[in-house]
């Protein structure tokens, strides 16, 4: 058994809070720079080239990439050997996110009350946590800023056996193709596939997560990716929603076994400023 | 399309010249407001109240900005979706609003307003919020302190970069941009 005093964990949290804020993982900026080759429309290299210029901007002056410096998704790992002390451990993340999000000058960007009050908590607090057993003597954090725009584009459906893999697709294009420039494209998109309501919900949110370029490691999977990707980008959204080849980046499938009866279908849209990064005490 | 040097106060000939898909280096005073602030001033003007700026001629700009460091005059500070905002533009047009800055389409409604109105709607890259922080050189909080990112400020920019995405002939930069590169399956 090993003991690990939460304190860790706030301060990691606080790192990575602020890290994940003010630099852009390398490859979301490769695809990004890839994309700029690509993309036929002038207004849509222009838009490219903004958002390029700002990452170079944001990292010099120390700012925030986007204002929007998200609801701070928290995916932790809890080794089973690992024995934690010194107080609760959804505490110690939202100490870590409290105090990031202060000290870089990051928004804060939750209200209390969802519906009527709608107060900000002013701490950016409460963190969404989730938190997994796993063997091991290790703590893994992951920890995703997600802003508020491409998140409202998000949808889950539950879908039937008789749709099929061309049913998925439809939806997926269809969910893209309505969020338009909404979401900040170029897009990363996470689509979750199996499990429950809420499971498919959480494997979309994990897809995101995968680095870009890296295949899906099922090959039947991948080549739905390619295709996904091929007519997503054939819709002409391009950066911004203003046309291009470039509306999205990637597609990531997770998928986990389902019910005889069900198909859930879970699409999360991530914007072109996809953040994330871990740490394993 | 042209590129356009714009400064505020705006008159109807300056905003009927602008066209969609120009592009516009706005300078001069503009508002912040978004979801939270837009609900309170509807109300005022519902209530019949004075507006904590005046609305002739003026343009809101759609963020909540990162808060300001010591000695800073603006943090990060891009533009957030606006049809978050489109229940609450026609009436401010009607009110006198010229322009509104953001990103992502508005409803039929609210570009069926702009022509009625003689009003515009800017996109400004979504997401580039550094960069355009440095085209603001004055912010001032004048109403709603207590609601943080969505309190009103009053800006005053240099340059800012927007393009424009519907002009006052109903014209929408989005729907022919896409038409022009979807490639049908």
């Amino acid at each position: 058994m090993r003991e690990l005093n939460v304190a860790r964990i706030t301060e990691a949290v606080k790192d990575l809070s602020i890290r994940t804020n003010l630099y852009l993982p390398d490859d979301v900026k490769k695809a990004l720079q890839s994309s700029l080759e690509k993309e036929e429309s002038p207004l849509g290299r222009e838009i490219l080239q903004v958002i390029l210029d700002n990452h170079d901007i944001a990292e010099r002056e120390k700012m925030p990439i986007c204002q929007d410096t998200g609801v701070a998704i928290v995916f932790l790992e809890v080794g089973q050997e690992v024995h934690l002390i010194g107080g609760a451990l959804d505490d110690a993340v939202n100490e870590g996110v409290r105090q990031g999000y202060k000290e870089a000058y990051l928004r804060k960007s939750m209200v209390a009350d969802p519906v009527i009050k709608r107060k900000n908590t002013g701490d950016n607090t409460p963190a969404i946590i989730y938190t997994r057993i796993v063997p091991g003597e290790k703590v893994k954090i992951v920890f995703a800023p997600k802003g508020g725009g491409a998140e409202n584009m998000s949808e889950v459906r539950m879908m039937t056996a008789a749709d099929g893999i061309e049913g998925v697709k439809n939806f997926v294009v269809d969910r893209v193709s309505r969020s338009g420039g909404n979401p900040c494209p170029p897009i990363v998109i996470g689509v979750g596939l199996g499990g429950s309501f809420e499971r498919c919900a959480m494997l979309a949110k994990e897809a995101l997560m995968r680095t870009i370029g890296e295949p899906n490691p099922d090959p039947v999977y991948d080549e739905v990716e390619k295709d996904l990707l091929r007519r997503i980008n054939n819709l002409g959204i391009g950066p911004q929603g203003l046309g291009g080849r470039t509306t999205a980046l990637a597609v990531h499938i997770k998928m986990v076994p389902c019910h005889i009866a069900s198909m859930p279908v879970a699409v999360n849209i991530q914007c072109h400023v996809s953040r994330h990064g871990e740490t394993i005490i | 399309m042209k590129t356009v040097e714009l400064r505020t106060p705006l008159d109807d000939k300056q905003i009927a010249n602008l066209e969609s898909g120009d592009k516009v280096f706005l300078s001069g005073e503009i508002y912040t407001a978004r979801d939270a602030a837009h609900k309170k001033l509807v109300a005022l003007i519902e209530e019949g109240k004075d507006l904590p700026f005046d609305l002739q001629g003026a343009i809101i700009y759609y963020v909540g900005p990162a808060p300001s460091k010591p000695g800073q005059v603006m943090n990060s500070a891009g533009p957030t979706t606006s049809y978050r905002m489109d229940p609450f533009a026609p009436l401010l047009h009607e009110r006198g609003l010229k322009g509104t800055i953001g990103k992502g389409p508005r409803s039929m409604k609210v570009r069926d307003s702009m022509v009625k109105n003689g009003c515009v709607y800017f996109a400004a890259v979504g997401g580039a919020a550094a960069g355009i922080a440095s085209t603001v050189k004055e912010a001032k909080v004048i109403a709603y302190d207590e609601l943080g990112p969505e309190a009103i400020r009053r800006l005053v920019v240099e340059r800012m970069p927007l393009f424009v995405v519907n002009d006052t002939g109903g014209n929408d930069l989005f729907e022919a941009g896409v038409a022009e590169y979807r490639c049908e399956e």
